[in-house]
């Protein structure tokens, strides 16, 4: 119990959150008025997204410079790992909503909309068959499981065995299976959206499934795009804890930031199988 | 146990000028800015509900266009639940859980600071299209009522985005701010506070941070969808791509509904320290209230749907939702029933908090009852979007939440400024407004049941007269409030007697072992801090 008697480290004044703050009003300005077709809205966005920037570097630095002087003990660690606990538990009830959405929209709505009086379906010879197509019957091709995102499964999978391997090299004292480990689940996650970025292209471009292609395009999308945001952010973030990697700012017993981020990365992991099974497979 | 009060370290003193504010880290700060936030928007709020009253005062159009009527009531509603409520029941979180439970500050400090500054920006964009109207930009704000149902929602100004992104600001807001009362809960409390000693109202905002968590992603969800459908050609919720209106409505109400518990549960809490204090006996059944402090919370997040049992949902669905709301009446009644044992013979004085808590059980308990009324599917069908439901939600959330945010105003000013109230204002503002709120809402009852229809500026000859009186008395209820802010004013500035740090004789609590008001820093060991 030395961390009670200790105390807890407090931190001094900081201009981080407020900056951060008035950056995300900023953007949310920016995109107000860019949806609604003021151009002036993209200069808010560029500012907005500028000073984000500007905060993750000022914040985080701050951060890891007050680990690396040592002032956080067991009672502060302990509050980051619960912080970054129920952050992900938040994350959780978003994507719950988002597959809440897909299953009212495929088991509730449309077969409702289907069991209507002909005149009264929103267009001619409408089914309960999922995909549905549309909008007014206009025809798209479905996604396929077994080509690309099957790959990026064993991908992903594949990213999360080597996120563990670099977890084990650090509780050993094993710096290099750490490096190895980290560079390769970057390379992974790299490698899993670049597929992502070339199959939502294929699919406009030659499946004729867009956002606007009715409730199977929608949910498709909204799922897999929030998903590939995800997977952005983990990458950002394993990129960061692997360039402190290099620099041997973790030890075995103390690396709550590859730890949160390793989480976070399980996390997204997890998603994607229940997308895989749900959005393309089932 | 015995508590340590040190006073300020030389290395951590007092910030002074406006950066005290903006880069705060200290929890005092950050609560006493929630507060007046909270505050300010109440006023806000309430100017906006005086508006309202006056356009009903009379049938007939007089001072607003139905266009502008429809934004007020949207934007009364939003304001009072996530600028006003929500933050000042966060403002007492935030300043009082940590004296509470004996810990040092929040357990994250600056997150807290970024938590708080979210939410001026929202309200920000939430009135921000009333000015760019002014200059010709747009048509005003969002003008849907607050429960932003597609597909008007879908089809309304930009107004409406504005508000989608204040909802996107709130939401990260709240999130971060319930992450940190999660946290330091669980892991900042003094040696000994084992959870089953934790103070009743930390207890409290545990459920709600948790509630908070469980259910606000969801409407980030449904709010990034509707935007889509409004700007991207999604079909979430527009039937001609097969997808459906009614899912909306199940998106907002399953954040809806617990929101309503959002904001009750945190007053709940209050609730049996005021009257253990002033009724001078210790609080009946702790942990009876604990446990149905979680019953509540979970059954409220079951429940959501009896929002929409005029949405033509199917009858088993009906009647599930129905009888699980009724059942949210069991630990509800719990609550109740501590609360009267708490105070049951007991040597009573009756100072503002006991007033304002009395109040609160009566005036909930209104509501409480008329909302058991509404729960039954049947009956609903009669109620629905009625005068009856807006003066039961009222009953619900002023007489309740807003009661008991006062009454916690008034138990703890003493505390935070070091100085007494004035009782005799307090007690004027106390009798006008249960005066002022009964003669504003309980006519709403009868006008709901005779068929006057909500979120309408106009109305039917024969509903002038209870909607004349209703109107006087939303102006004395509005008026009454004055008096709270001078009260507060007056008591900030040094008028008062010194309250000591005991301030009621029959308070207990750790954070009546400091003292009033308390040390910028509380509860840090001396070489805790650097």
């Amino acid at each position: 119990m030395g961390d009670v008697q200790r105390g807890y480290y407090t931190p001094d004044q900081s201009p981080y959150p407020i900056i951060l703050a008035a950056s995300l009003f900023l953007m949310a300005l920016g995109a107000v008025l860019e949806v609604n077709g003021h151009d002036v809205g993209s200069w808010f966005l560029l500012a907005g997204g500028a000073s984000l920037i500007f905060v993750l570097f000022g914040w985080f630095g701050k951060v890891i410079g007050e680990s690396r002087r040592g002032l956080y003990f067991a009672k502060e660690d302990r509050s980051f790992r619960m912080g970054m606990a129920w952050l992900i538990a938040s994350e959780v009830v978003f994507f719950a909503s988002l597959f809440g959405v897909l299953f009212y929209e495929r088991n509730i709505a449309v077969p409702w909309l289907a069991s209507l009086d002909p005149n009264y379906t929103p267009w001619l010879h409408f089914t309960s068959a999922w995909p549905t197509f549309g909008p007014a019957g206009k025809p798209f091709v479905a996604m396929k499981p077994w080509g690309i995102p099957a790959l990026n499964t064993a991908i992903l999978l594949s990213s999360g065995a080597t996120v563990t391997w670099a977890h084990w090299g650090l509780r050993k004292n094993k710096p290099l299976w750490t490096k190895v480990g980290l560079f390769l689940t970057v390379a992974l996650g790299i490698i899993f959206l670049f597929m992502q970025v070339h199959e939502f292209h294929d699919a406009y471009t030659h499946l004729g499934l867009t956002l606007k292609s009715g409730v199977y395009g929608a949910t498709f999308f909204i799922l897999t795009g929030f998903h590939g945001l995800h997977v952005t952010f983990g990458v950002i973030m394993l990129t960061v804890v692997f360039s402190r990697a290099l620099k041997g700012h973790f030890t075995a017993d103390n690396h709550f930031a590859f730890e949160a981020v390793s989480w976070y990365w399980h996390f997204v992991d997890i998603v994607w199988l229940l997308l895989f099974v749900f959005v393309y497979w089932l | 146990m015995s508590a340590v009060i040190t006073s300020d370290e030389h290395s951590h003193d007092r910030p002074r000028g406006i950066t005290r504010w903006l880069y705060a880290t200290n929890h005092k700060d950050i609560g006493l800015m929630y507060l007046l936030f909270g505050l300010t928007m109440f006023l806000v709020g309430g100017l906006l509900a005086m508006l309202i009253r006056m356009e009903l005062f009379q049938p007939g159009m007089h001072i607003m266009q139905p266009e502008l009527y429809n934004q007020i009531i949207t934007v009364h509603g939003l304001v009072m639940v996530f600028a006003a409520l929500m933050p000042v029941t966060a403002g007492l979180a935030n300043y009082m859980i940590p004296i509470m439970i004996g810990a040092p500050d929040m357990a994250l400090p600056r997150l807290n600071n970024w938590g708080f500054w979210l939410l001026p920006p929202a309200a920000i964009l939430l009135v921000m299209p009333w000015v760019l109207e002014l200059f010709g930009i747009g048509g005003g704000t969002i003008d849907t009522g607050w429960t932003m149902y597609a597909p008007l929602s879908v089809q309304s100004g930009m107004g409406m985005d504005f508000a989608l992104f204040a909802v996107f600001l709130l939401g990260v807001s709240s999130t971060m701010a319930s992450i940190n009362i999660i946290v330091t809960i669980f892991n900042m409390r003094a040696p000994g506070m084992t959870m089953l000693r934790v103070p009743l109202f930390a207890w409290s905002w545990l459920i709600t941070a948790l509630l908070l968590i469980a259910v606000f992603p969801a409407l980030i969800a449904g709010a990034v969808m509707l935007l889509t459908d409004r700007h991207f050609g999604t079909h979430f919720f527009n039937a001609a791509g097969g997808g459906d209106p009614i899912l909306w409505e199940h998106l907002f109400w399953f954040f809806g509904h617990p929101e309503v518990y959002i904001l009750l549960l945190p007053t709940a809490g209050i609730l049996p320290h005021i009257f253990s204090t002033f009724a001078r006996k210790p609080i009946f059944g702790y942990k009876a209230q604990v446990y149905s402090f979680c019953v509540t919370g979970f059954l409220s997040i079951i429940v959501w749907a009896h929002h929409m049992f005029t949405s033509g949902m199917p009858a088993s669905a009906n009647i599930y939702f129905m009888f699980s709301t009724m059942a949210i009446s069991v630990p509800v009644a719990v609550m109740f029933f501590c609360w009267i044992a708490t105070i049951w013979r007991g040597s009573m004085t009756f100072e503002t908090p006991m007033l304002f808590a009395l109040g609160y059980v009566v005036l909930f308990g209104i509501g409480g009852l008329t909302g058991l009324v509404l729960s039954d599917a049947v009956a609903d069908q009669q109620y629905h979007n009625s005068y009856f439901l807006v003066a039961h939600f009222h009953f619900a959330l002023f007489g309740g939440p807003v009661m008991g945010v006062i009454a916690a105003a008034y138990y703890y000013l003493p505390k935070i400024t070091g100085r007494m109230y004035s009782e005799r204002l307090g007690k004027w503002h106390f009798w006008l407004t249960i005066i002022g709120f009964n003669v504003t809402f309980l006519p709403q009852f009868f006008l709901g049941i005779a068929g006057m229809p909500r979120r309408i500026p106009d109305y039917a000859l024969q509903f002038s007269n209870l909607n004349m009186l209703s109107s006087i008395g939303a102006f004395v209820l509005g008026a009454s409030q004055l008096l709270f802010v001078i009260n507060v004013i007056k008591t900030s500035i040094g008028h008062g007697a010194k309250a000591d740090a005991q301030v009621w004789d029959g308070a207990s609590g750790l954070e009546f072992t400091l003292s009033s008001p308390p040390p910028y820093h509380s509860f840090a060991k001396a070489d805790g801090n650097r």
